[in-house]
């Protein structure tokens, strides 16, 4: 009981003092999270509408494939990367590994599959409903996929936040590919994962507050955004 | 100034797991008055109302249009029996189909302003579709098919969920479209409906067309039993 209560003297103390470490920690952890999530959703949600409304031979085996990449083991997806980007790996010549890209590029790798899951299953459901006027209409694939991405764009902030929280809080393979560097890539999740093994609780109670803190926020302010516009416009 | 029609129709069927589901249908039909179909449930109105349009698949037979298809189904336009509603307000529901083809927005939201008004949906232009009433839903519908004057227009029961007086005012819209050169396919359980509507009237039973006449004669007494039964409220077997 008392660790948790040293651990929220110390969060506490961490913020109000604006800690420079902290501070440089939370952003780096925001800053790699949502990159990797934009460019995430950028690949996911077309391929989720793609698998949608698209008949093609391999569209079952593609939708089995990315449920189960669902529940990919982040570990194994740093070795993987790490082995990828190592300096005797098919892209050592880039130098990423041991850098926030190589971060963001694992966390990509983890949250593709998550967002593109949950996000077919709605569109799906949507394409359900509009099939018969969409084809009426003769709308082209494009315009199609225009159509239920726009249409069903809160149901793709869920998918979104959902990747985001997966991402945030993720510590296997970014420990790995990241290597934990202070001042490079230390982040909020692998700063606790030292913090812990040194023994200081409190410290890795206080950056465990402030992370759940910040995922908090971020959900928030994401349906704060989300409850605006659907007021805004319907 | 129809380049759609004549429309030939030569042994449509519509057969799905082995069962046909409608045809052999063999047909004609030339502009520019409007066609009603009648029959049961079940006969095969909205099954061949979609062959037409091309929105079935066709299983066997030949339906050609005089143009090409592309520029055919460009040129037609469907109302469902079952409205689909698109999870947007009403104005953006029937704007739809113009932004589809290009028009900006602003254009195109003007002229769902001006068809919602037509319509009587003037004052629900922001409303979300979905918590429309089904005759509210229906009428959107309607507005989303005119507003791209197309040269043919299939209704499947678009009037089943409306008032007497929202029905007249459906039909004083329609009468304007068809004075506007637009061919109207009309699926009905409406006798009153049909009987004013009509200049042809097309008979299903069973997925077959049973009688194909012009409305007047038709009306006046039909030639087959079984819809001299339907005319008369009767269960046909
Ligand atoms: N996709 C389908 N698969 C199997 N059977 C179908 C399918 N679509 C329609 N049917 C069947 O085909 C027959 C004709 O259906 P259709 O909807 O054309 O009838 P309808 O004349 O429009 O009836 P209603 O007056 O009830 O609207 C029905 O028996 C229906 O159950
Ligand atoms: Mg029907």
């Amino acid at each position: 009981m008392l660790d948790v209560w040293n651990g929220l003297a110390a969060a506490f103390w961490l913020v109000v003092r604006l800690d420079p470490d902290l501070i440089e920690i939370t952003l780096r952890s925001l800053q790699v999270t949502l990159t990797a999530l934009v460019i995430a959703s950028l690949i996911a949600l077309p391929l989720a509408a793609l698998l949608a409304v698209r008949r093609f031979r391999w569209r079952r085996a593609v939708i089995a494939v990315l449920n189960a990449l669902m529940g990919l083991p982040p570990v194994v997806v740093g070795l993987v990367v790490y082995i990828l980007l190592s300096r005797s790996g098919p892209f050592g010549v880039f130098g990423l590994l041991f850098t926030p890209t190589a971060m963001i590029i694992a966390q990509v790798i983890i949250i593709v599959p998550l967002i593109a899951s949950i996000a077919h299953q709605s569109l799906r459901e949507l394409w359900t409903d509009y099939h018969d006027l969409l084809i009426s209409l003769n709308v082209t694939q494009r315009q199609k996929m225009q159509t239920l991405l726009w249409d069903a764009r809160r149901a793709l902030l869920t998918a979104a936040l959902a990747g985001f929280g997966r991402a945030i809080g993720e510590v296997g393979a970014i420990m790995i590919v990241g290597g934990n560097i202070d001042h490079v890539t230390r982040v909020l999740t692998t700063a606790i994962a030292l913090e812990t093994g040194r023994g200081d609780f409190a410290l890795a109670l206080g950056l465990g507050f402030v992370l759940i803190a910040l995922a908090v926020t971020v959900n928030l302010v994401i349906h704060g955004l989300g409850r605006t516009e659907r007021e805004g416009r319907w | 100034m129809s380049a759609l029609l004549p429309l030939t129709v030569t042994g449509a069927e519509a057969r799905r797991r082995g069962k046909t589901l409608v045809g052999p249908v063999d047909l004609t039909m030339d502009g520019p008055g409007t066609t009603v179909v009648i029959g049961p449930n079940g006969s095969g109105k909205t099954t061949l109302l979609s062959l037409l349009h091309g929105t079935a698949r066709l299983s066997r037979g030949t339906i050609t249009w005089n143009c090409p298809l592309e520029q055919a189904r460009a040129a037609q336009a469907f109302v469902f029996q079952r409205p689909v509603m698109l999870r947007r307000n009403v104005r953006d529901n029937i704007a739809y189909p113009l932004q589809l083809r290009g028009t900006r927005r602003p254009e195109a939201r003007a002229q769902a302003d001006q068809w919602a008004e037509r319509i009587g949906l003037g004052d629900m232009l922001d409303r979300s579709a979905g918590a429309l009433s089904g005759g509210e839903q229906q009428k959107l519908a309607l507005a989303r098919a005119l507003i791209l004057k197309p040269e043919l227009l299939f209704l499947d029961e678009p009037c089943a969920a409306l008032d007497g007086r929202s029905m007249r005012e459906i039909e004083t819209i329609l009468a304007n479209a068809k004075a506007e050169g637009t061919k109207l396919v009309l699926a009905t359980h409406d006798m009153g409906q049909a009987r004013r509507m009509a200049d042809d009237v097309l008979f299903l039973l069973h997925g077959r067309v049973h009688e194909a006449r012009p409305a007047p004669e038709f009306f006046a007494g039909p030639d087959t039993a079984e819809a001299r039964a339907f005319l008369k409220g009767d269960i046909v077997e």
